[in-house]
């Protein structure tokens, strides 16, 4: 590599969301940028449902509908609570979806992230892929200048690294910047892609235009685990799969393929992609330690953005928005640091953090800090017996079969004195209700 | 039951594209005479059933379907009893959709 001897403003590792964010905005701001991808492509390593939202997006590539790949904008959303045979849920949907600028749409990750990268290029950053950084050089003051790859040639020297190299951040905590994820602060999830005709998605989920549909579950679907399942439309596929934390599955030793066969050969899951063509089966980890699960975020010489900072809502399902955001903030402070010709020490890089904390990433996690460790340690309630419980009350309520509707309502509320007991009850409802407050 | 699961994952895997770096393996499982729990767990637990026992009753994986979900890594890693890397770039999974 010819470019060994440039030393570059800056250099990003990965080329996800908070990587792409990263590098668009430094080199947006005229910084010499330098930007590795393991993989072939960008994209041809990450996994996401995939929901994006337009917001976080707009503030990076304001004019980003004209020619991002979108599947489709949401006008619905179901939020199901399953047992084996049934679904109780809560449906939304709304005409005022269909607007100038949606605000959440369908992604196919393989596609947006080339999309993603041409804009970084575009802005005039360099980008290497099939290039996997090894290992991040330090100074003899222990500052990190720079990174050694698994290409011929020596190490490469910038004046700051951004770590944007996703959930198990191999780098980083080998470098000691952080620690691994631990089993209970990361899900497994696995999913397929399933293809269908158009206008089959529309018919089957009343769509037209463009418009899109998502079901996200909990239930009997994750066998006691904490867990959840989801079905998102795209264009011409739809994305389904499941995810529980990583030590509920090495716990219970279940395999996630049976638990994803079993979602797709439920009776409300079935008839959706009934004559589908899967065309991917799909794993990867997502972080849901939330606030408590945050590392330390930056150093001398380095910032660590995204999941690889298990910055995580697990509570709303957003991953993407918060890696784009950090990225782009990190990406901020360095370019404000730079412009006082300050060094890229971690005293200057606090900035990030500062900015960080003012924005919706760090305030979101903050106020869920004690939902990760409510639904991780009684999730057999959670994720088993109350969906139960419900579909027990539901079919309970409409089924007219000549007895009182005085007896039935005494017969759902003994089913679930007996399944929890009242205190367990009362308990339950006052954490959920102080951890999500 | 087991025949009907390990046909399932195979069945899914063949859908996917991959580069298989040939004789250079990206996780490793260190010798043992019998596996611990987790990493006996990890014989079902992987969503790309890499590990399996032999006749031996140890655990041996075999990479090449692997999607580097970094669940074993996880699991494992810290007890020193798999060591796991990423593939050469441009190696390993490549997802066509993801
Ligand atoms: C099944 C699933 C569903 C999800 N659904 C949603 C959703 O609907 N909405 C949402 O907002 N979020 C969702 N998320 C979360 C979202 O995908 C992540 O939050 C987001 O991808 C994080 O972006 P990132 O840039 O931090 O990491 P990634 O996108 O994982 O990118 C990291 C990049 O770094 C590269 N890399 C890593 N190490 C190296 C190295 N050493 N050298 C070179 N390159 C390296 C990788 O190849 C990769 O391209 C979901 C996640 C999963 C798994
Ligand atoms: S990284 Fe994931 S797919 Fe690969 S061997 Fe480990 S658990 Fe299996």
């Amino acid at each position: 590599m010819d470019m060994i001897a440039e030393k570059f403003d800056a250099i990003v590792i990965g080329a996800g969301m908070s990587g792409n964010a990263a590098a668009y905005t430094m080199a947006s701001h005229g910084l010499k940028v330098l930007q590795f991808e393991r993989g072939e492509y960008p994209g041809s390593k990450n996994v996401q449902g995939a929901i994006m939202y337009a917001n976080m997006l707009e503030k990076i590539i304001p004019d980003f509908r004209d020619d991002a790949p979108l599947e489709r904008h949401l006008v619905e959303q179901r939020l199901w609570v399953m047992d084996d045979t049934s679904h109780t849920g809560m449906h939304y949907r709304s005409e005022d979806f269909n607007e100038a600028k949606p605000n959440r749409y369908t992604i196919i990750r393989a596609q947006f992230d080339k999309w993603f990268s041409r804009k970084v290029r575009a802005a005039g950053a360099t980008v290497l892929c099939e290039t996997t950084v090894t290992e991040l050089v330090r100074d003899a003051k222990d500052k990190v200048v720079g990174v050694r790859t698994d290409r011929a040639g020596g190490a490469i020297f910038a004046d700051v690294v951004i770590l944007a190299e996703g959930v198990s951040g191999l780098l980083g905590t080998r470098a000691g910047l952080r620690e691994m994820p631990k089993p209970q602060s990361v899900a497994l999830a696995v999913k397929e892609m399933h293809f269908l005709p158009e206008d089959v998605i529309e018919q089957r989920f009343g769509l037209k235009g463009g418009e899109g549909c998502v079901i996200e579950a909990v239930g009997t679907i994750s066998r006691g685990m904490a867990g959840l399942g989801f079905l998102y439309t795209n264009k011409e596929s739809i994305s389904l799969g499941i995810g529980c934390l990583v030590s509920d599955f090495g716990a219970t030793m279940q395999s996630p393929y049976a638990l994803l066969d079993a979602l797709k050969d439920h009776p409300s899951i079935r008839p959706l992609i009934a004559g589908s063509e899967v065309k991917e089966y799909a794993a990867h980890l997502i972080p849901e330690g939330g606030y408590k699960a945050i590392p330390q975020l930056f150093g001398d010489g380095w910032v660590v953005v995204g999941d690889a900072a298990q910055l995580n809502n697990a509570v709303h399902r957003e991953g993407s928005n918060l890696a784009m955001t950090s990225g782009r903030i990190a990406a901020e402070a360095i370019v404000q640091v730079k412009r006082r010709n300050g060094p890229m020490t971690k005293q200057n890089l606090v900035l990030y953090k500062t900015m960080l904390n003012k924005s919706f990433v760090v305030k979101d996690l903050k106020k869920y800090k004690d939902m990760p460790a409510l639904l991780h340690t009684n999730s057999r309630n959670f994720f088993t017996t109350y969906p139960q419980l419900m579909s027990q009350a539901a079919q309970n309520f409409m089924r007219v079969d000549g007895t009182p509707k005085i007896e039935k309502e005494k017969a759902t509320a003994a089913a679930m004195i007996k399944a929890r007991s009242r205190w367990g009850l009362v308990s339950d409802a006052v954490r959920l209700a102080l951890a999500w407050r | 039951m087991t025949v009907a699961v390990t046909l399932r994952v195979e069945e899914k895997l063949y859908q996917n594209r991959y580069l298989v770096d040939s004789g250079r393996p990206h996780i490793k499982v260190r010798p043992h005479a019998r596996p611990s729990a987790n990493l006996l767990g990890l014989t079902r637990v992987c969503p790309a059933q890499c590990y399996e026992l032999n006749d031996q009753g140890q655990v041996e994986i075999t990479a090449d379907g692997c999607m580097e979900c970094g669940t074993c890594r996880v699991l494992c890693e810290a007890s020193g009893e798999i060591e796991w890397n990423y593939p050469r770039g441009g190696f390993g999974i490549l997802f066509k959709f993801g």
